[in-house]
């Protein structure tokens, strides 16, 4: 069993992000950048999957720009295997994302592809269910428990009014939510440890895509600020105010 | 230019209300209407479609392997529908939508956009990112516009007064990579989250199920929903489908009360919207007051208590 799961370099979390001057994209020079906390979900299943005995080999591949390393080496501290970087500056749709990791499952041949369930930059959540498609494979979205068996696997899934279980014919692919598990903590041996990890690195071209957008971004701007109110002394003061001044209750 | 197509979210028997925002975000765009309901024994949702006000033609698909509405079926369907007749296929932005349109998206070679929240033109977007602090405007190229569409930021169409015709459209073949093996969905008595009029929701500050109790007290008061923090959802306090903000449910009631909830802003993305925001919390500093329209700070286990007493008080309005 050989799993491939995919990290993506985002804005870290705790950032405040801005908008650039002139309002032509998002203001990323200079701050920090992290693994988009969803796809440490997924590599977190994925070394679990391995402990367990059930997989016998993680990659990890990641997308972008040359510093898309220093995720995928968090990866392997995390316990990967080894790594894939897709080496490109272009703007990258989730469509082409997806079509790169179509290639790349191509030439790897997984038999499960984890990847988180959506990015915190764009929160475009399309990544794995577009690459499920194009492979014409199953697709165990927003997963919140795994059990892997010899054929199938059965995704518990997160949805609007609960839980929902399903079985998928392997190979297929699963997107991470947030209570699938909760990432370890690298240790510093393993830290030292993935430096010395196998890590390749490929172009588009070499995978024969040719990256290519349909969306152009017009604007990027902050929306209206909300404002703060006042605070009331009591809850009675507060059924007041509710009930009196803005007629909600 | 082409129609537009609206996949109707439905539990085969009626359509789920995001539908209906769905709809008025379509009819922003501007063109003829039509809905697919595709099910399994799902005459009922496809009637109640054919009475939205502005939609012309039901497109009704009856099959076993629809029952479950698995994408990897129903992506397959409506990608061959979209490519004979259609510029635009929109679904509402909820786990539904999020799971079926970018599969559709990719069996057309197109782009998907995500969670829109404002038309500008037929193929101009706005939609948020980075959980909500920015707003990007985006243009569309692709030939068709596929979408998800966040219910919050168009007003519900009327359910009622439409008299479009319902066309029966034979299903495509299963792709059979799939398998139902059941679910556990939560029954409760009251409104539903997206829908509801008040929420009153709690955070890791209640600590514990037992903890929550206050507030579903206080929601059966004010006949709302109750909704969650994603510490209080991870705690274990409450279930998954309670989770507010950036990865669980978009809302924006007429009011919101938060209690024990600090404000992260992954949770303001789930309702800042809303229209009037009550926050109580026993940190003076916490970032929720921030945008609070009233804020209480104390103890939350005093404070609920009270509240719940005031509004047994309080005559109907």
């Amino acid at each position: 069993m050989k799993i491939l799961v995919t990290v993506k370099r985002v804005v870290d979390y705790n950032v405040k992000v801005h908008p650039k001057a002139d309002g032509s994209g998002v203001e990323t020079a200079n701050i920090k950048m992290s693994m988009n906390p969803f796809d440490e979900i997924a590599v977190e299943e994925a070394v679990r999957l391995q402990e367990s005995g059930k997989a016998t080999e993680i990659v990890a591949v990641s997308i972008g720009v040359s510093q898309c390393q220093e995720v995928l080496r968090t990866a392997l501290a995390m316990g990967a295997d080894r790594a894939v970087l897709v080496e490109t500056d272009a703007i990258l749709e989730p469509l082409m994302v997806a079509k790169l990791l179509e290639a790349l499952v191509e030439r790897e041949q997984p038999d499960l592809v984890i990847l988180g369930k959506q990015a915190i930059d764009d929160d475009c959540n399309q990544t794995g269910q577009m690459l499920a498609a194009l492979l014409g494979w199953g697709q165990g979205t927003f997963a919140s428990k795994l059990t892997l068996g010899e054929q199938e696997i059965e995704v518990t899934r997160e949805i609007d009014g609960g839980l929902e279980t399903v079985a998928l014919k392997l190979p297929t692919v699963v997107t991470a939510d947030l209570r699938l598990n909760e990432p370890r903590y690298v240790k510093l041996p393993n830290i030292m440890k993935a430096k010395k990890k196998p890590l390749e690195t490929l172009s588009p071209g070499d995978l024969g895509v040719v990256p290519m957008t349909q969306l152009t971004t017009l604007k990027v701007a902050e929306p209206p600020k909300r404002e703060a109110g006042i605070k009331v002394a009591d809850a009675a003061e507060l059924v007041a105010k509710l009930r009196n001044d803005v007629k909600a209750i | 230019m082409k129609n537009i197509l609206v996949i109707a979210e439905h539990d085969h028997a009626t359509l789920k209300a995001a539908t209906l925002n769905t709809v008025t975000a379509a009819r922003n765009i501007g063109g003829e209407i039509h809905m697919l309901v595709a099910g399994s024994d799902c005459a009922g949702a496809a009637t109640a479609s054919a009475k939205i006000p502005g939609i012309a033609k039901v497109l009704q698909v009856d099959a076993d392997h629809y029952a479950h509405h698995f994408a990897e079926d129903l992506a397959v369907l409506i990608a061959g529908l979209a490519n004979k007749d259609y510029g635009h296929v929109l679904a509402p932005a909820t786990s539904f939508g999020k799971n079926l349109m970018p599969r559709v998206a990719a069996l057309l070679g197109v782009t998907q956009l995500s969670d829109i929240v404002g038309v500008e033109n037929a193929d101009t977007f706005v939609r948020p990112i980075y959980a909500g602090s920015l707003l990007a405007t985006v243009q569309c190229s692709a030939p068709i516009k596929a979408m998800t569409v966040r219910g919050t930021a168009f007003a519900a169409a009327a359910s009622e007064g439409g008299t479009a015709s319902i066309e029966t459209v034979p299903p495509a073949v299963p792709l059979g990579v799939t398998r139902f093996i059941g679910q556990e969905l939560t029954k409760s008595e009251r409104p539903e989250l997206t829908a509801a009029r008040i929420v009153v929701s709690g955070g890791r500050g209640m600590g514990s199920s037992e903890g929550f109790k206050l507030l579903e007290d206080i929601a059966d008061q004010l006949g709302a929903a109750v909704g969650a923090s994603r510490a209080a959802v991870d705690a274990g306090f409450v279930p998954n489908d309670c989770q507010i903000g950036q990865t669980g449910k978009i809302i924006a009631p007429e009011l919101y009360i938060a209690a024990g909830i600090s404000g992260a802003i992954q949770h303001l993305a789930g309702m800042k919207d809303s229209k009037i925001i009550v926050a109580i919390n026993k940190d003076e500093e916490a970032p929720i007051f921030q945008i609070a329209d009233y804020g209480i700070v104390g103890d939350l286990f005093k404070v609920l208590p009270e509240l719940s007493a005031e509004l047994d008080k309080l005559p109907p309005a």
